[in-house]
């Protein structure tokens, strides 16, 4: 095959002058970082708020907290992204509406996939928030009762510890999917790896280096995830439960 | 406030349904690949024969690594001249279309290889050794007794899978495939109304897997009433 490897293209100057090559994968690796970390503080706070929720007694809660989980599951990605992006803008009142059109571009385009990502990964949150709530045995929120809490004490001290220690597990896939997932803002031209990946075969001619280097780059990610959240399971796993001390 | 306009909806039905059935046969294909293939990659994992179980291992977890939109950006802008190097096919022919499909097909494969595997577990190691000691052979046992129990406990599981592989069709949008939403988009685009296009196009998904996930639900009663 004629193909001409060079892996010190990396090192060249990128087109425009400013930054090499390899600066700009660096930019983009940072900007999925950022992204995904930001999207998974949403994701988690408000995930573990519907997660309660939808366990609740009250009907009109549980039931608003099963809508809102339905509803993010159901459509895909891109096009939710598309909708953040694309048509909440337009909705706006004009007053609120313009100030945000003319507003930074990337910083759009960070705002919508934030957003996006973070609102799309907290129904999944909140489902695994949901059943580890339900797999905990009847009894303890019945004694919690019994002792005189009221139910939101009962919540506070007695179920949602033991659930929260119970639902790291699920949620490293979780976590490792909010890395993955964030490659879809690329299409609204957020400039993460992805994209990046795709701005350096356009720029170098080397899509093998390119492409090679940000698959990479995202195994990188997920190995680091896990072995972190392997660690982090460990310490807080519950004595006496599978995977506890 | 913003001023919706439907009309150019019902025009463009057509176009549109001609974008859901190529997003149907993506899925349908990338089910039915991904449920051999990803039997396959499971038999090979619990194989033991440690080269086969490496490669599954190896060939699954890079997929589960690795963001569904890189791996169809590899397999629509890098695979294609590599394949057409490889086999010397002519410069002119576009094998992209069914390049990206190959790639979303083999992507699925991975997570699909992961739930037969589960599957393939939950049934109790006794019936093997029962097979065994009626004289059936490896494969023999697999095919009669082991798989056909695995299939029963996964169908919902595969079936929910199913569902976000179809969610997941969209994504062929970074391929330039005209699917369902790459239709949708394409229309709002030229009319001006991407608003309401992709409203629509977000309706019309949201109908669809939330009536086939109730369907799944309602299955799983059945099946294994708790």
């Amino acid at each position: 095959m004629g193909y001409q490897w060079n892996w010190g293209v990396f090192a060249q100057p990128s087109a425009t002058g400013d930054d090499t090559y390899f600066g700009w994968m660096l930019a983009g690796f940072k900007m999925t970082i950022g992204l995904s970390l930001s999207a998974w503080v949403i994701a988690l706070l408000l995930g573990a708020l519907v997660g309660v929720l939808r366990t609740v007694p009250n009907r009109v809660l549980a039931g608003i907290a099963t809508a809102y989980v339905e509803l993010f599951r159901n459509i895909p990605l891109l096009v939710q992204l598309f909708i953040w992006y694309f048509v909440l803008p337009e909705l706006l009142p004009a007053s609120i509406g313009d100030v945000y059109k003319q507003s930074n571009p990337v910083l759009q385009q960070f705002l919508a996939s934030m957003v996006c990502l973070g609102l799309f990964t907290s129904a999944r949150v909140a489902e695994q928030v949901r059943s580890g709530i339900n797999s905990l045995p009847r009894g303890q929120k019945n004694a919690g009762l019994a002792l005189g809490f009221t139910l939101p004490q009962t919540y506070r001290f007695v179920m949602l510890p033991m659930a929260f220690r119970l639902v790291v597990p699920p949620l490293t896939s979780e976590f490792l999917n909010i890395f993955k997932n964030s490659a879809v803002c690329s299409t609204i031209g957020l400039l993460e790896l992805a994209a990046q990946g795709r701005q350096l075969v356009d720029y170098t001619a080397q899509p093998y280096e390119s492409f090679i280097a940000v698959t990479l780059a995202y195994i990188l990610i997920n190995v680091t995830v896990m072995t972190l959240m392997h660690k982090f399971e460990k310490r807080i796993a519950v004595p006496g439960y599978i995977g506890g001390k | 406030m913003y001023e919706f306009d439907w009309s150019s909806i019902p025009g463009a039905l057509p176009f549109l349904w001609d974008g859901m059935k190529i997003s149907l046969v993506i899925t349908a294909q990338a089910v039915l690949i991904g449920i051999v293939w990803g039997t396959l990659l499971a038999m090979m994992r619990l194989s033991s024969i440690k080269p086969l179980s490496w490669f599954a291992a190896g060939y699954v977890n890079l997929f589960r690594a690795v963001p569904l939109v890189m791996v169809l950006l590899w397999f629509f802008l890098i695979v294609p001249e590599f394949v057409g190097q490889l086999f010397n096919i002519p410069k002119g022919t576009d094998l992209r279309l069914s390049s990206a499909m190959a790639g979303f097909a083999l992507f699925e494969a991975a997570y699909y290889s992961e739930i037969i595997r589960a599957g393939i577990q939950s049934v109790p190691k006794g019936q093997i050794a029962a097979s065994y000691a009626l004289g059936m052979t490896y494969g023999q046992a697999m095919r009669l007794v082991v798989l056909p129990q695995a299939f029963r406990n996964m169908v919902p599981l595969l079936l929910t899978q199913g569902i976000i592989l179809f969610q997941d069709t969209s994504l062929v949008y970074v391929s330039a495939l005209a699917d369902f939403f790459g239709a949708a988009y394409k229309v709002g685009d030229r009319d001006g109304r991407l608003v309401e296009m992709l409203l629509f196009a977000g309706a019309v998904y949201f109908v669809i897997c939330f009536a086939a996930s109730q369907l799944v639900k309602r299955l799983q009663k059945k099946y294994h009433p708790a």
